[in-house]
């Protein structure tokens, strides 16, 4: 595709970012070339870490249990890692291997918790010394800050930081992509801290650090904090205040809302989606310094998407919930988890056309996007029809690729500040400079 | 745990609770603040490894007795020709699980309080003994320092 930047001269330009308005630099210029390969390998390494991981973003509201699923590769390293008996290590990969392929033929959800489980499961059988081992210890918070769904709401964030229109300020997006990610860190540790006896008894969670007492509940909550509280002061003080304010109340609907409502009302779902929602209307935010309907719309497409992941995954969880006491859709009402799981991809069909509406994006994206929109509307329907665990699987691992896909389709039909400018939409600095760059 | 130990130490998990049991390292010079942490410690345990093993028989034995049911009104046995055993799919079972948790929703109101109130007391025992702790260490490392 044409990708035409524009670079020009701030002039009287208000940065929103402020931490960048102290060092301001005289030519700001579009990082061009190198920012938009930058944005498609990290799209890329996230499509294959999808495809592999079944990782999500930040629904660590809505999918905080799953996610454990894909921690498969790092907690097996983890395991070796803090196995006593090194000769016996062999043994143990071998039986974890069979029990690999003979699980393999099993359903989804339960594949992937029983590879932990396979090559754990005779260091389960042990008591452990309940101390904490430093080299240990990154291993542990990463589990217990889910550094891989953090690792995603960092990327939505970067998204809505990608698609807002203005030029793009490098510090300010590392400020506010490390800000939201120590805010996710904060938020999915409180979580856990909440969730304890809960993820004992479920198959998916019952390999967390504090469940398996590899920390106490004291470290959990001053790890948060001392997550938490840094990364909104970042964002508030390096950013701007109206994105610290919305990591802030995302951290508190996340911990405050999301976890306890779990256990009361099917409602949690929804209070879960805006969970994922926000990131990247802090991503915009932290570019704009406001909250436009740009940013809104990116909010509302992740919105949407949540509902169709997460609807398909819990149908096949519902033993596990019904035990465990959470008050999820797919057991409940189940025609309604269906019906609002397809709702859901028909909306994101029609958000896609309202993009550029706002002019965010130019007209090629809703066209380009439909094809994507179309397949998983039509495992929505397949789902919501036949109701079953193959339909349910197929939209779930269709929702983890046409996210990425979905946003990085955005993002090359983004609007272009230079064609704003034309049409005099943005407010014009005294001189400019423009100079265009047609990238092969 | 080996004796001579002088932390806590946690087990496999419990067959019918899915819990761990952790055995708590008494320390012969254990303060009376300690001492409270250490209770509230068992004391919850004790209640969690209660309420979850009576939930979870509940549970096994409500399933089957539903699966009998329902494989009685279809007119099968228990087990097939083969012995094996005979299962409902999942879309039958989840009549079943919908019952199971309405049923239990009160339970688990209760539960969910008693748990958030004993996990942020011993949470907080915890700060208040490690506080307490550094306290002595600081005091301990500025007498020898005095020295």
């Amino acid at each position: 595709g044409l990708f035409v930047w524009h670079l020009r001269n701030s002039g009287g330009r208000q940065i929103p970012c402020r931490f960048v308005h102290l060092y301001h630099v005289a030519n700001d210029r579009l990082i061009t070339f190198q920012y938009f390969n930058f944005l498609k390998r990290m799209y890329v390494t996230q499509c294959n870490k999808d495809l592999s991981q079944r990782a999500k973003p930040k629904s660590d509201s809505i999918v905080s249990p799953f996610h454990e699923l894909q921690q498969l590769d790092q907690e097996k390293k983890v395991v070796h890692k803090i196995s006593p008996v090194p000769p016996v290590h062999q043994l143990w990969s071998e039986t974890s291997g069979r029990n690999e392929l003979r699980e393999m033929k099993s359903a989804a959800e339960t594949e992937d918790s029983v590879m932990p489980v396979g090559a754990e499961s005779k260091e389960d059988r042990q008591w452990k010394e309940m101390k904490l081992r430093l080299d240990d210890l990154p291993g542990i918070l990463a589990r217990l800050s889910k550094i891989k769904l953090t690792a995603l709401v960092i990327s939505t964030a970067s998204a809505g930081f990608a698609m807002a229109p203005v030029p793009f300020e490098l510090t300010c997006f590392l400020l506010a992509s490390l800000g939201t990610g120590l805010a996710s860190c904060a938020a999915n540790s409180i979580n856990q801290f909440f969730e304890v006896p809960f993820d004992s008894n479920m198959n998916r969670t019952k390999n967390r650090p504090l469940v398996r007492g590899q920390i106490s509940p004291l470290l959990a909550v001053c790890f948060a904090a001392s997550c938490g509280i840094p990364g909104i002061a970042l964002l508030t003080l390096g950013v701007n205040p109206l994105t610290g304010a919305l990591g802030a109340f995302n951290i508190f609907l996340y911990t405050c809302c999301y976890t306890p409502l779990k256990r009361m009302s099917i409602a949690n779902t929804w209070v879960g989606a805006v969970v994922g929602a926000i990131p990247p209307v802090m991503g915009w935010t932290a570019a704009t310094g406001s909250l436009d309907a740009g940013a809104l719309l990116l909010g509302g497409i992740l919105y949407s998407w949540q509902f169709p992941h997460f609807n398909a995954l819990s149908w096949g969880l519902r033993e596990d919930y019904s035990r465990g006491g959470y008050c999820m859709m797919s057991v409940t009402h189940p025609g309604l988890c269906r019906r609002v799981a397809l709702r859901h991809c028909l909306a994101l069909i029609g958000l896609s056309t309202v993009a550029p509406v706002l002019d965010i994006t130019t007209w090629t994206f809703p066209i380009i996007s439909l094809p994507i929109n179309l397949y998983i509307s039509y495992l929505g329907f397949r789902f919501y029809r036949d109701a079953d665990r193959s339909s349910s699987r197929k939209l779930f691992f269709c929702s983890l690729w046409h996210l990425p896909m979905l946003l990085l389709v955005m993002f090359t039909c983004k609007k272009s500040v230079l064609e704003k400018e034309d049409k005099g939409d943005l407010p014009g600095g005294g001189h400019e400079t423009a100079m265009e760059i047609r990238l092969p | 745990p080996p004796a001579h130990s002088r932390s806590d130490w946690i087990g496999p998990p419990d067959k019918h609770s899915n819990l761990r049991p952790v055995i708590f390292y008494v320390p012969p010079e254990e303060s009376a603040l300690e001492r409270r942490l250490r209770e509230a410690r068992q004391e919850a345990q004790a209640s969690n490894q209660r309420f979850w093993a009576r939930h979870n028989r509940a549970f096994r034995q409500e399933k089957e007795e539903f699966i009998y049911s329902r494989l009685k009104a279809k007119g099968l046995e228990m087990r097939d020709e083969s012995g094996r055993k005979a299962t409902l799919n999942a879309e039958e079972m989840a009549d079943f699980y919908k019952d199971f948790l309405s049923k239990n929703f009160k339970k688990h109101l209760q539960y969910n309080r008693d748990w958030y109130k004993r996990n942020f007391r011993i949470t907080f025992l915890m700060g208040q003994v490690a506080l307490v702790r550094a306290l002595r260490w600081l005091r301990r490392r500025k007498k020898n320092v005095e020295q």
